[in-house]
């Protein structure tokens, strides 16, 4: 891709690095946490030394994704506050999705349907870290109510959350000029005046 | 422990049946607790077949020692002092894996191989497929499983499931002084339990009877109880045990909602780009943009 000088700065190198650094622990948790739910994934253990090696490594990289989430939250939230515009552009995203964008509601930094997708990661993120501790019995003994309960929503949770980032992954391929964003953090003027004008108009001082 | 010439019937974390052609007897071991005098030979031997030596322990003011199952102690006795309309009645139960028909814990674990039911009915681990997770603890409705603080892995009674497997009858049966641990096939082990029942009833314990809870699909370890209508008399042995419906949840009913929906996901997006195609900055932006630099 040709870098323009012209193209609009959308992420700072830092919070680039922090996106990657929750992207690849969640990734390792996928994969880990998988193989512990359904025995069709248990091969994916092999990927983390075997199943021991696959157990022990999995709570610590689910510390440096709470760890790394919790930075996103703090520097994200208040860009992701909802508005009538937002909640006008979800209960028209069904027409974006079969291909005309043209009449959608105009949009700041974030559309309607990634300011949901934030909420709905940083409950995930919040019910995931609570309940993977009543799980991690390496150092915890909580009462075993508590663990079936943390069981039952860790998975559930887990379940949610991969369905949601297959989405968040989807969104970013799906739409041509996005993933950049997160690689070297700019985006050309014409994909923020498409996808985000309210944020171009913001930006640029143009109309 | 892996070295057996057992029949398997289940295997944990495996979605195939295993060989299920040979047809064994379904074995059971009989605790009658009334005929049990709490001497503790029955933990001695266990120690000594199994080579587990726990460590020593101190003094909880009681005469349960270990005060508790562990990792090293697969079978306890647990005494209670039940006082009732001015009776005090010395009630002693061991303690330990009850062999359930339906194992909690061979439903959650997530190790294939790790815990094995064999044909003959035991629930036995193998530790060296163990991976540490505790699941089975959680599954457990009896709360016997214990992992061990030196290697990580769950450990708990085997039934002797490599002295049965030569047709010897288990360390703790063979020890017992009084008959208070018989072993047999199932079948012989509730007809031998109604005797005891029988006998029970005409000394007057009318409430005398078999515990062997179908709520787990009854058990190949069971109680005969001389107060069978209140098992939590005996340390809190559960009344109606079966498998949490949360555990049932998690490791039922999610596995295949969550891995369907999941591939839906995957699929879904995949047709949706190939049927509607990518979402493009559109040409009259981009030329819009180009003017302007011009």
């Amino acid at each position: 891709m040709i870098r323009n000088p012209k193209d609009l700065a959308r992420y700072t190198a830092q919070e680039r690095a922090n996106h990657w650094a929750v992207g690849i622990s969640f990734i390792l948790l996928a994969l880990s946490g998988l193989a512990f739910f359904h025995p069709a994934f248990y091969p994916l253990t092999q990927l983390f030394g075997g199943g021991v090696w696959a157990r022990i490594l999995h709570p610590f990289i689910g510390l440096l994704m709470a760890a790394s989430y919790l930075v996103i939250f703090l520097r994200f939230r208040t860009l992701n506050v909802m508005t009538d515009v937002d909640r006008e552009w979800i209960s028209r995203a069904g027409e974006m999705m079969a291909g005309d964008d043209h009449n959608m509601p105009e949009q700041g930094k974030y559309n309607g349907g990634q300011k949901a997708m934030f909420w709905a990661m940083s409950l995930s993120m919040l019910l995931l870290f609570v309940s993977g501790i009543l799980l991690w019995r390496a150092y915890f003994g909580f009462p075993v109510n508590a663990v079936r309960l943390g069981a039952v929503i860790h998975a559930a949770t887990a379940a949610v959350m991969i369905g949601m980032i297959m989405v968040h992954i989807y969104a970013a391929t799906w739409v041509k000029g996005t993933v950049r964003a997160m690689w070297y953090g700019t985006v050309t003027r014409a994909w923020a005046k498409q996808h985000h004008r309210a944020w171009y108009r913001q930006v640029t001082g143009k109309s | 422990m892996a070295l057996q010439s057992l029949d398997i019937a289940r295997r944990s974390a495996t979605t195939t049946p295993p060989p299920t052609v040979r047809e064994t007897t379904e074995v059971a071991k009989l605790i009658d607790v009334s005929t049990c005098i709490g001497c503790k030979a029955c933990q001695a031997a266990c120690m000594e077949w199994n080579d587990i030596r726990d460590e020593v322990g101190s003094c909880s003011g009681v005469f349960d020692n270990p005060v508790d199952l562990t990792a090293k102690s697969w079978t306890v006795m647990r005494f209670a002092e039940v006082e009732e309309k001015g009776n005090l009645q010395w009630l002693i139960r061991k303690d330990g894996c009850m062999h359930c028909a339906d194992p909690g814990c061979l439903k959650s674990c997530p190790a294939p191989g790790a815990i094995i039911q064999y044909a003959n009915g035991i629930v036995d681990f193998h530790q060296e497929n163990c991976i540490g997770c505790g699941y089975c603890i959680t599954g457990c409705p009896f709360n016997i499983p214990r992992m061990s603080q030196a290697d990580n892995k769950a450990y708990k009674c085997t039934l002797c499931s490599d002295r049965v497997a030569v047709g010897q009858a288990p360390a703790c049966a063979k020890a017992c002084p009084t008959g208070a641990i018989q072993f047999g096939s199932k079948e012989q082990m509730k007809d031998y339990a109604d005797m005891r029942i029988g006998d029970l009833k005409s000394r007057g314990y009318d409430k005398a009877g078999l515990y062997d809870p179908q709520g787990v699909g009854g058990t190949h370890v069971m109680y005969v109880l001389h107060h069978a209508d209140r098992p939590e008399l005996y340390r809190g042995l559960p009344s109606d045990p079966s498998i949490s419906p949360l555990v049932s949840l998690w490791k039922g009913f999610a596995k295949p909602l969550a891995t369907l929906s999941m591939a839906a996901i995957a699929l879904g997006t995949l047709f949706h780009y190939v049927t509607m195609g990518p979402n493009e900055v559109s040409k009259e932006l981009e030329d819009e943009m180009e003017k302007e630099d011009a």
